[in-house]
């Protein structure tokens, strides 16, 4: 446990005064890992509102939230996954495969919608514990666990429905993606941005509580938090089950917001574990904030959209993603390798980073 | 110095390749034969490399096509996958013969109308089985990678017991060698869907093409918008031959309309893509018509002018259920091009004919008529009990497992 | 491969390493002996030359790009990017051909040379950027999308029958592109056990703190394992420009990434870096072949397929992992962390790199 409080960049400390805990925010926002996203994320914004000042009007943020909050919502789910030190691959394939699950059961009757939902956070429960015991218990790294798991999802629903998705959502379960509050000024506030609020709360509760530190320091070091009593492998399997509820979570969004089509959730791990790495979290564990991660997939969410708005190519635009993304990353990585704490770094080391 | 031998290590691994190459003879496999005059063919890539409507425009292809549209098809109208455009017959009888194995090399399921049609065809066969046509039915899936499907192609001569080969080619061009090799060994093939740069086989079935399908939305829309109205068109993804035909042939025909277009938007046939995509496009400005180059969430497209209160666009689709379903439920303006899923019953078919020495077109052009609103009602009346990502011109209506192998599939 | 393992680590750790690609051979048998059983039901042959064949032409193109991808990951790397260098690389060789014989030579040059360049590009993003190779590779992967999308619209460039004959002609029995794939698994082997930098990479993979401290340039063994997985890369899209006659862009949407990774991993290398090498590689990219062949004779339904793919790599994995654990259970888990886990106490490294590019592929 003292790993955590040596580092006031990973894990939030207990029991300071406002005026430190404010400031600490604020070191965590523009400091080290996390502030080349929240910088990113304004400049990105700025030139969206430049280009489309019409995009600053309420009903555009809120459709834009609408749309964002699925990858925000896998984004933590991949958080709670990387930041113990592992992979999380499976999530796309997950997506997909609950948005099938819920349109073969539902079938177009209304009554069907909660049992349906209630079932398939049971599966998806059940997907993050297959993944995090075989990858704790039976010691396969997380990335061929997860990798296996993506293609046996991506292969048993496709067996299930015959190759291609079969029956319909109910307008029920398609309420949480589309729908939301009318309201004067947003035009319509999103069931899906409350869904993702709630969702962030018990994220930031998660990592403030005992357990969101102990998993921190399993990501930072397996061997040191397992002497100090650590049960690594229940947390990191909780870790595993937490990502699969937020890909079921983002399935029903996701559902919700735009149907049952063929191709839903392809390529969605790749988008969130960048997000969660734009966000500032080490590959490999141990270091990375949850609000940062988020903020990591808003700002691809906006990237895509500021692409749209300059009307760039659609050709180039991968090109572009890249591009930026390495350069993000890189730059974080300059910010972090700046000596600030001089006292924790050993003279030997930094010699050798040179 | 280490990473120059490192680098030593790849130039001798690169020289020994080199070397393999152009000392061996050509073995027992048939040898390729010239592709490199396949180039010259109509469809295959060019080198020079121009980004907007270059090599993949082949304006006689276009004008064919189009012209293709207005022709009666030879045939029997009410099994549209027996007719044929303009044919002109090939001889087989030196294919006649008593074995009926039929190897078939399919490109993918990977998609709901492939699926629907994978279905057709396998109702097809069992028909054709129960009269005792065809034996043995043997089918390898490449999962739409081009090798792979080389590998199962050659599986197939390999085997030696095909006694005619059907190829549904997952890239038009990749696999030229491929099917050449098959054509080469002496076995019937029988290509159909996306074609090959190669006339070897016996028979090439296929729709009128994509040509014709993105003309048929792209015309719709000029003749149901204002001057000066904005299109937004959508497409899956960029570099499949097939659908920059599509992609091609709108362009031509909205350059010579007064219609503003929107760019272009890849959009991997996802449905929350698409959605986002417009409602984005919506923000902009408006968008009084959409283009797809294949309906696969041309829903979440309408919903996005739902959600955001817009009145509905133009549309056009596909003749996909969901599509036509939503269609008639709101009653918009809209058309459902047809990319004649039906073709799939018609391989079959044509190996039965070519292993009694029947006649076969050498090109099999079906007909590919789109869906509008004059014909759109009987369609769904047709496909009532279907599920939604069905394709309405199935043409399998009259095989013994209609409608439960569609349905429970 | 169990010498080269010697060489590169302790006694200890070499003799559990012998038993990894001893272990990955015999998995391959037990495949092929449970394969040829199943196919023998069906009243068929797994080794009649026709079939033999097939499973050794399967094996070659993704034999290529597991070698190289083998040595990025002994340096504890990875590489997403190497689909969209075969597809540039197919794209690149085809068009320099353009259908004339005499251009074969300039255009192999051209794609090494191409691809050496990416490589180099990755190389240098992650040690000296030190950007975390899992998202270096695969941004410098859209990059190349990008282009790709933007230059080609579809299949580009003839590739002459002469060169055509390095994916269709065999030897016997034998593809020649297998051969090929072979010769360089060769190259790559006698690479890890007699060069300097060969044996470097485990001690890079293993850890880097520790070969930095021991002399070792971890940097430029680093882009040395980049630069020579793009080449391998490369000669795979060299061979797919052969085989389909033209070059395809396509070809990054057929997953060799991941199953390159997945090839690897099956190899019994240890995605942990530091473990493993090609000998066992090569047996990974066997036994998927093996599992296709059969698979296409018995047809098993396309997706079925994809369930026990998945299910049998997690499979085999656990089985290498509980064979590691009988050993000595609790170097497993921290053996990546190499030295520095096991000796020194744990360190917290917040302000620096080094964990970004060790961690990568935990």
């Amino acid at each position: 446990m003292t790993v955590t409080t040596r580092q006031p960049a990973q894990g939030p400390a207990p029991q300071r005064s406002a005026g430190s805990r404010a400031g600490e925010l604020l070191a965590r926002v523009f400091g080290g890992g996390s502030g080349t996203v929240f910088a990113l994320l304004i400049v990105v914004f700025a030139a969206i509102f430049i280009v489309n000042p019409g995009f600053a009007e309420p009903p555009s943020l809120m459709a834009f939230l609408k749309q964002a909050a699925p990858l925000m919502i896998l984004a933590i789910g991949q958080y709670f996954v990387i930041v113990s030190g592992e992979f999380d691959l499976s999530v796309g394939s997950l997506v997909g495969a609950q948005v099938v699950i819920a349109a073969a059961l539902i079938d177009g009757e209304e009554g069907r919608t909660v049992p349906v939902i209630l079932l398939m956070l049971g599966f998806g429960i059940l997907v993050g514990l297959v993944n995090g015991l075989i990858t704790t218990l039976l010691k396969v790294q997380s990335f061929i666990t997860t990798l296996g798991m993506m293609l046996v999802l991506y292969g048993a629903i496709r067996l299930w429905t015959g190759g291609a998705p079969t029956g319909a959502l109910s307008e029920a379960f398609r309420q949480p993606g589309r729908g939301g509050i009318d309201m004067s000024v947003v035009r319509q506030l999103p069931w899906a941005l409350m869904i993702l609020i709630g969702i962030v709360i018990i994220a930031v509760a998660v990592m403030r509580s005992s357990y969101g530190r102990t998993l921190i320091a399993t990501g930072d070091n397996d061997r040191a938090a397992g002497f100090s009593g650590v049960r690594v492998w229940r947390v990191r399997t909780l870790a595993f089950v937490m990502s699969s509820v937020a890909a079921t979570v983002a399935a029903i969004l996701i559902g919700g917001y735009a149907g049952v089509t063929a191709q839903v959730g392809q390529g969605l791990e790749f988008t969130a574990i960048t997000a969660v790495v734009l966000g500032g979290a080490a590959l490999g564990g141990g270091r990375g904030w949850v609000v940062a991660a988020m903020a990591g997939a808003l700002t691809l969410e906006a990237l895509f959209v500021l692409f749209n708005q300059l009307s760039m190519p659609s050709t180039i635009r991968p090109a572009v993603q890249g591009v930026i993304i390495i350069a993000a990353v890189a730059y974080a990585a300059r910010e972090r390798a700046r000596p600030r704490h001089h006292q924790e770094v050993p003279s030997q080391q930094q010699s050798n980073e040179a | 110095m280490r990473t120059t031998r490192a680098l030593l290590a790849a130039a001798a691994a690169a020289a020994l390749m080199l070397a393999a190459c152009t000392t061996d003879e050509p073995s027992d496999t048939a040898a390729p034969d010239e592709t490199a005059a396949a180039s010259e063919d109509p469809g295959a890539g060019g080198e020079d490399e121009e980004t907007t409507d270059g090599e993949f425009f082949v304006r006689a292809d276009y004008d064919r096509q189009l012209a293709q549209r207005d022709i009666a098809p030879e045939g029997d109208p009410a099994t549209p996958w027996l007719q044929a455009i303009e044919p002109e017959y090939v001889d087989t009888a030196q294919y006649a013969q008593d074995g009926n194995t039929l190897c078939f090399s399919n490109a993918s399921v990977s998609n709901p109308w492939r699926v629907t049609g994978w279905i057709t065809m396998q109702q097809q066969v069992e028909v054709l089985q129960q009269q005792g046509l065809i034996g043995e039915f043997r089918v390898s899936d490449a999962a739409d990678d081009d090798n792979k499907q080389i590998s199962d192609i050659q599986a197939f001569i390999d085997a030696g017991d095909c006694n005619a080969i059907i190829i549904s080619p997952s890239t038009t061009a990749t696999l030229t060698p491929a099917v050449e090799a098959a054509c080469a060994s002496g076995v019937p093939v029988i290509v159909f869907d996306r074609g090959v740069n190669s006339d070897c086989m016996v028979t090439f079935i296929h729709p009128i093409g994509g040509y014709a399908y993105g003309a048929d939305g792209a015309e719709f829309l000029v003749e149901n918008l204002e001057p000066g109205s904005t299109v937004l068109p959508l497409r899956i993804l960029p570099g499949v031959d097939v659908l920059e035909n599509r992609w091609a042939a709108a362009q031509e025909i909205f350059a010579d309309s007064e219609l503003e277009i929107l760019g272009d938007e890849f959009t991997g046939g996802d449905g929350a893509e698409i959605k986002n995509l417009v409602t984005q496009a919506l923000q902009r400005g408006e968008v009084d018509g959409i283009w797809m180059d294949a309906g696969d969430g041309a829903v979440a497209a309408v919903e996005a002018f739902e959600d955001t209160g817009n009145d509905y666009p133009v549309m056009v689709g596909e003749d996909e259920l969901s599509f036509l379903r939503k269609w008639q439920e709101t009653g918009m303006t809209a058309v459902a091009p047809v990319y004649s899923n039906f073709q799939w019953r018609t391989p079959i078919l044509a190996a039965t004919m070519i292993w009694a020495g029947e006649q076969v077109p050498v090109e099999w052009v079906l007909p590919q008529d789109e869906i509008t609103e004059d014909d759109r009602d009987e369609f769904l009346d047709r496909n009532a009990d279907m599920p939604s990502l069905h394709y309405a011109k199935f043409g399998g209506e009259d095989l013994p497992g209609f409608p439960a192998a569609w349905q429970d599939r | 491969m169990s010498r080269a393992v010697a060489v590169a680590g302790t006694g200890k750790a070499a003799r559990r390493r012998l038993g990894a690609t001893e272990l990955v051979w015999l998995a391959l048998a037990g495949v092929l002996v449970i394969g040829a059983i199943l196919v023998a039901l069906d009243d068929q042959n797994l080794f009649s030359i026709a079939n033999t064949r097939d499973i050794l032409s399967r094996s070659s193109l993704l034999g290529f790009v597991a070698i190289g991808q083998t040595l990025v990951i002994l340096c504890r790397s990875l590489d997403l990017s190497v689909g969209y260098v075969m597809a540039l690389s197919s794209l690149i060789a085809a068009t320099t051909m353009n259908g004339d014989p005499a251009r074969v030579p300039l255009a192999i040059v051209a794609v090494l040379l191409v691809a050496g360049g990416i490589g180099l590009c990755n190389g240098l993003i992650v040690s000296v950027l030190k950007v975390n190779p899992f998202i270096a590779t695969l941004g410098v992967g859209l990059i190349i999308k990008g282009y790709l999308d933007t230059e080609y619209q579809g299949p580009a460039g003839a590739v002459p029958s002469s060169f055509q004959q390095f994916g269709f002609s065999r030897i016997g029995p034998v593809p020649l592109s297998t051969l090929v794939m072979l010769a360089v698994a060769v190259a790559g082997i006698l690479f890890l056990r007699k060069t300097r930098t060969g044996y470097h990479m485990f001690a890079v993979g293993g850890s880097a703190d520790v070969a930095r401290l021991s002399g070792i340039r971890t940097g430029r063994v680093l882009v040395t394992a980049h630069v020579l997985c793009s080449i391998a890369a490369g000669i795979a899209g060299l061979l797919i420009a052969a085989r389909f006659g033209t070059g395809s862009a396509l070809v990054y949407n057929s997953g060799y990434d991941l199953e390159s990774i997945a090839a690897v991993v099956l190899g019994g290398t240890l995605l942990l870096g530091g473990r493993g090498g090609i000998a066992g590689t090569i047996a990974g990219v066997l036994i998927l072949a093996v599992l296709d062949t059969v698979f296409n004779i018995l047809a098993v339904d396309p997706f079925f397929k994809d369930v026990l793919r998945g299910t049998i790599i997690v499979a085999a994995v656990a089985i290498y992992a509980r064979r590691q654990i009988d050993r000595k259970a609790s170097r497993v888990r921290f053996g990546g962390d190499g030295g520095s886990g096991g000796t020194a106490p744990p360190e917290p490294r917040p302000d620096q790199p080094t964990p970004e590019l060790a961690g990568g592929s935990r």
